[in-house]
Formats: structure tokens, C-alpha cells, sequence
């Protein structure tokens, strides 16, 4: 049985989340002695293509029409799909995931399973472990339907390279008209710093900081550490910080390897952005803060005191 | 403009997660349920406000029992015109989705919105699939909509940053934080939502395609390492040394 991942591809490089969904399709595959194989739409360079192969795809699939309606998209996955014969696609559950996915399960009469954080279970149909309740729990979905379509939740799974190359084949499927047309890409802040989305490590600071003036401290630990920096529902809306930068329940989750939170007292809507973190330090004055129960790491103190402290020790380290 | 919103229940976001029967089923004794804070605070909110400078109607829809009925007066109060419960266990996605399209298809919506996803499932599913069986253009985690006649501009989130939009109607979006502000209803909403509309319709009878076999919590928490601010830098050779994440 062959296994589809939709791969996307941002400023002609194969998103992180991506590659994540790759690895997790080609272990399926394997697993049900199938071929792994990578959708791309959009221009790229045929090496990175090739480089697929790294992550576990078997075949690339390559349309290079650079549309942006996922109407246009669902249609070449399913096309791809239904020419392969697979009953099974795979997702990243991220920004395009979430667009197109669901476009494919409607398409595929599918039954769809979102922000998967483990690999499905065949021994009675089709099992798979997701993450509910914006993270406070797990439910494990059975999917009845022929067809399946699964999205990974992104850092979920550990990747392991081959060295592998893939098969490149171009498809020239025909998409049919664009309905939506994208006027304009704006990046958010500044083009160099790193995207909290896919951000490996993060720096967040909360109200415990008095005021906007007062991030330089945070920012500088964050680039020291090579980290995104992240706020707190209250700082984003009083304007100290961009509302994209603020993780939580009404705001972005993530699922970082290290999240250090500054002056945030924990409360459980900030908890459900930031549980699926690997490491929590907390840094607050007040012991009794909730947030201390998550952390893994705890340091009661004023965080003017105690994240300088922190800048010196990281560029110590760094030395 | 005729707007549709679909609205669904989610406990509040206060609430401890349990379960019973086993760990089948989530556990409802004492919890408080909320309109899914994405479909009340971004879609309703943004539907209301471009119903009061386009003109037009704003509906909402629910796929489930009686017991929502409480929430979609919460709605109503809040603004809409009028809602809509289809009658059957909103369990799967592709059902509601499959039972929305159905309802709508015939009644001439220009726009339909929803949450991006709800609290309690987060699927973030229910547009997608709404927009592909009515085969209708979608923009997911829209933060903006502006309708000047047939034109419609929107801003959504992307990987790495954001993206202006052009598309026409009838469309289906899903919203996400920026779209609109949160409102509070005022006696005057609440004493008129008794008298709204509340059509139950009977679904059309879409089958599930995927059911919850079991539910779990995660591993709980190992004891939290506290470290003297004194020595704050500590910290940096604990992460890198036994936490080995830096």
C-alpha cells in the first residue's frame, strides 16, 4: 500500500514540518510494504527534491504550478492518490496542512485525524493516537472510512536520516482555475529572527516584565540561545508585544524542545499553547505560581535579577 | 449578505479533563460549556459586524442534541438572527461538515465562517470539509475579511508570517485571533434571544467516519528542579548538560 505526504515548500525550501510528515509517511509505508510518496507543489530545485529521499520518501511528485488555492492543491493529491492507488495521506497539521487536508478528505469520502502524535496501530483497522483538548489529553480515533487522511502535529517525532536519494517525476495534472489570488507575503518582524512556529527553542516573557521597554533582556537570551522569543496572552493585547508572538489556547501552541517563560504565572490557557514543550523552565517571583507544577526547572526570583544572570551564563557558554 | 456561523459547544477553558466508561467518554458532571471561543469571539463577532455595514441576516448552525441549545441562545444573544440545530451526535468531523454542506446547499449563503478549531477536539477540520463539498474557495486561519461588493479581501495566517488575499463569494473561511473583538451580550440581547428562531431540522442522515475508541492524559510531570536565582546561570550548564536540549 502506498503512503501520500503532501510536502510543502516555503521560499523554495521543504518546510521542517514537512520533512517530520515525510519520515512519519515512509515509516508507515514500510511498515505496510508500501512506496513513500512526497507531493510537492510549487517551483523548487530538483536537488532538494531528491534530498526527500533523505527523510524516507521512495518517489517525489512535483507540480510545478505555484498556486496558493488549496482547492487547487487537494485536487493534484488526490490525483496522485487515486493514480498510486493509496488509501492513505498524510499531512503536517500546520499552516497547510490545516488548509488542504481537510479539502482531500472531502474529495477522498476520508475520515480524517488531526495533529497526530504517534504512528497509527493496524491491528484493529486503522488506530491513531491525537492530541485533545488543546493538549490536556489524548484521544485515539478509528478510522472506518476506505480511505484515510492523517496529520502529524508538528515536533512530535523524532526524524532519522538515510542519506537516501529519491525518484523525481513531474506531473503535469491540470488544476483547474485559481480562486484566490495572494496580493501579498508580508514575514513577521524581522526577516532573520527565528520562526516560533518551527523554533526548536523559545524565550517567552509575560506580565512580571512592567512594560515593552523592558524585552531587550529577553531578546537578548533568545538570540544567544539561537531561540524565538513568545509572550503572553495579557502582553499581546495591551500592544507590549505582536499578537503573533503570543502562545496559548486563544493564540498559537507549540511544541518546543526548551521553553523558558519570564514573569508568566501559568495560568491553564497559557498552559495549553506550551504543554507539549520537552523542557519548561519558569521564572517567577511568586512560588505559588502555577506555572512551577509544569516546569521541569524553577527559579523563584525577580526576573531583573535573574535573566541577566542568564544572558551572562549563555554568552559564558557560548564562549 | 446572508452570513452563516457555525457554532459548537466546548467545555470552558477552565475545565479539568476527566474521563468515564472506561476512559471512553469525556466526562461532563459539573462542567460549565462555552461557545467554542474561535466560532463566538472571531466568526460570530466578524459575521455581526459585516452584517450592520453590509445589511443582510446572520445565522448560525450547530450540528447536535438539545443539549446545546443553551449556547446557541448565548449566540443569538450576542447578535445573530436566528440558528439552526441539525439533530444528530456532532462525533465526527466529516459528519458535521458532511450535515452543514447538506443544509446549506440550497439556501444561498455568501459566506459561511467558522473557528478555527474548537478547544476541546481541535481538529480544525469543519471549514475545509464545508468548503470542499460545496466546492466553494476557503481561506484557513483568516484574520481579516473586508467585503466591498463582489470584492472580498482577507489576511491570513502562513508558514512564517502573513498573506493578503483577494477571492470572491460565496467562500468559506476559518478565523483565528485579530478577526474581531469580543462581545459581550447585553440585557437587551439576552431578553430578545428567548424570542429568536430556533429551527431543529433533522440531519440528513451522513455516516461517522471515525469514532473515539479511548481517551488518555498525558504522563504526569516529574517533581519541578528548583535552582537558587543566586547562581540563576546555573541553569544554562543544566540544559546543556543533563536536560540536553541546548
Amino acid at each position: 500500500m502506498s503512503v501520500i505526504v503532501y510536502t510543502d515548500i516555503n521560499n523554495g525550501e521543504v518546510v521542517k514540518a514537512s520533512l517530520e510528515a515525510v519520515y512519519y509517511a515512509s515509516k508507515i509505508a514500510s511498515e505496510k510494504g508500501g512506496e513513500c510518496i512526497a507531493v510537492v507543489c510549487g517551483e523548487i530545485d530538483n536537488s532538494k527534491l531528491e534530498a526527500l529521499g533523505n527523510y524516507g520518501a521512495n518517489k517525489v511528485v512535483h507540480n510545478a504550478n505555484n498556486t496558493t488555492d488549496n482547492g487547487q492543491k487537494a485536487k493534484l493529491v488526490q490525483s496522485i492518490a487515486n493514480a498510486n492507488g493509496a488509501s492513505l495521506v498524510i499531512f503536517s497539521h500546520d499552516f497547510a496542512g490545516k488548509a488542504i487536508a481537510p479539502r482531500v478528505a472531502a474529495r477522498m469520502n476520508a475520515g480524517i485525524v488531526s495533529g497526530a502524535v504517534e504512528l497509527p496501530q493496524f491491528n484493529n483497522g486503522l488506530v491513531v493516537k491525537k492530541s485533545v483538548f488543546s493538549g490536556k489529553a489524548f484521544a485515539s480515533y478509528k478510522v472506518n472510512s476506505e480511505v484515510a487522511v492523517i496529520s502529524l502535529l508538528p515536533n512530535s517525532i523524532d526524524i532519522e536520516t538515510s542519506g537516501a536519494s529519491a525518484s523525481v517525476e513531474s506531473d503535469s495534472t491540470d488544476l483547474g482555475d485559481s480562486r484566490i489570488t495572494v496580493s501579498e507575503l508580508k514575514t513577521k518582524g524581522n526577516g532573520d529572527k527565528i520562526d516560533l512556529t518551527e523554533a526548536e527553542l523559545v524565550v517567552s516573557a509575560g506580565r512580571g516584565l512592567k512594560g515593552p521597554e523592558n524585552w531587550g533582556m529577553i531578546e537578548e537570551l533568545a538570540e544567544l540561545l539561537g531561540a524565538a522569543t513568545a509572550c503572553s496572552r495579557p502582553v499581546a493585547d495591551i500592544g507590549w508585544r505582536p499578537h503573533h508572538e503570543h502562545v496559548g489556547q486563544t493564540g498559537i501552541a507549540i511544541r518546543p524542545n526548551l521553553y523558558i517563560a519570564a514573569g508568566i504565572s501559568g495560568a491553564i490557557q497559557h498552559l495549553a499553547g506550551v504543554n507539549g514543550s520537552k523542557v519548561i523552565v519558569v521564572i517567577n517571583t511568586d512560588p505559588e505560581a502555577p506555572f512551577f507544577k509544569a516546569a521541569d526547572y524553577g527559579i523563584v526570583g525577580d526576573a531583573f535579577e535573574v535573566v541577566p544572570k542568564l544572558v551572562e551564563a549563555a554568552k559564558n557558554f557560548k564562549a | 449578505m446572508k452570513i452563516l456561523v457555525c457554532i459548537s459547544k466546548a467545555p470552558d477553558t477552565t475545565t479539568k479533563i476527566a474521563f468515564t466508561d472506561g476512559d471512553t467518554k469525556f466526562n461532563e458532571a459539573g462542567v460549565q460549556f462555552i461557545v467554542n471561543p474561535y466560532d463566538e469571539w472571531y466568526a460570530l463577532v466578524r459575521g455581526l459586524e459585516l452584517k450592520e455595514s453590509l445589511g443582510g441576516s446572520v445565522t448560525t448552525v450547530t450540528v447536535g442534541g438539545a443539549e446545546n441549545d443553551p449556547i446557541i441562545r448565548k449566540a443569538l444573544a450576542i447578535g445573530a438572527d436566528d440558528a439552526v440545530r441539525i439533530d444528530t451526535e456532532a462525533n465526527d468531523a466529516f459528519l458535521v461538515a458532511k450535515e452543514i454542506a447538506n443544509y446549506a446547499s440550497d439556501k444561498g449563503y455568501d459566506l459561511i465562517l467558522c473557528g478555527k478549531e474548537t478547544i476541546n477536539y481541535n481538529g480544525g477540520q469543519v471549514a475545509g470539509l464545508i468548503a470542499e463539498f460545496l466546492d466553494y474557495p476557503f481561506v484557513s486561519q483568516a484574520t481579516k475579511i473586508d467585503i466591498d461588493g463582489s470584492n472580498v479581501t482577507l489576511e491570513c495566517d502562513v508558514q512564517g508570517g502573513s498573506a493578503a488575499l483577494q477571492c470572491s463569494l460565496p467562500m468559506v473561511l476559518s478565523a483565528a485571533k485579530g478577526m474581531a473583538e469580543q462581545r459581550i451580550p447585553n440585557m437587551r440581547g439576552i431578553m430578545a434571544a428567548r424570542s429568536k428562531k430556533l429551527e431543529v431540522v433533522s440531519p440528513s442522515g451522513e455516516a461517522a467516519t471515525s469514532e473515539v475508541i479511548g481517551y488518555s492524559l498525558p504522563d504526569a510531570k516529574s517533581e519541578c528542579k528548583y535552582i537558587d536565582p543566586e547562581n540563576a546561570g546555573e541553569l544554562i550548564e543544566l540544559l546543556h548538560n543533563e536536560a540536553k536540549v541546548i
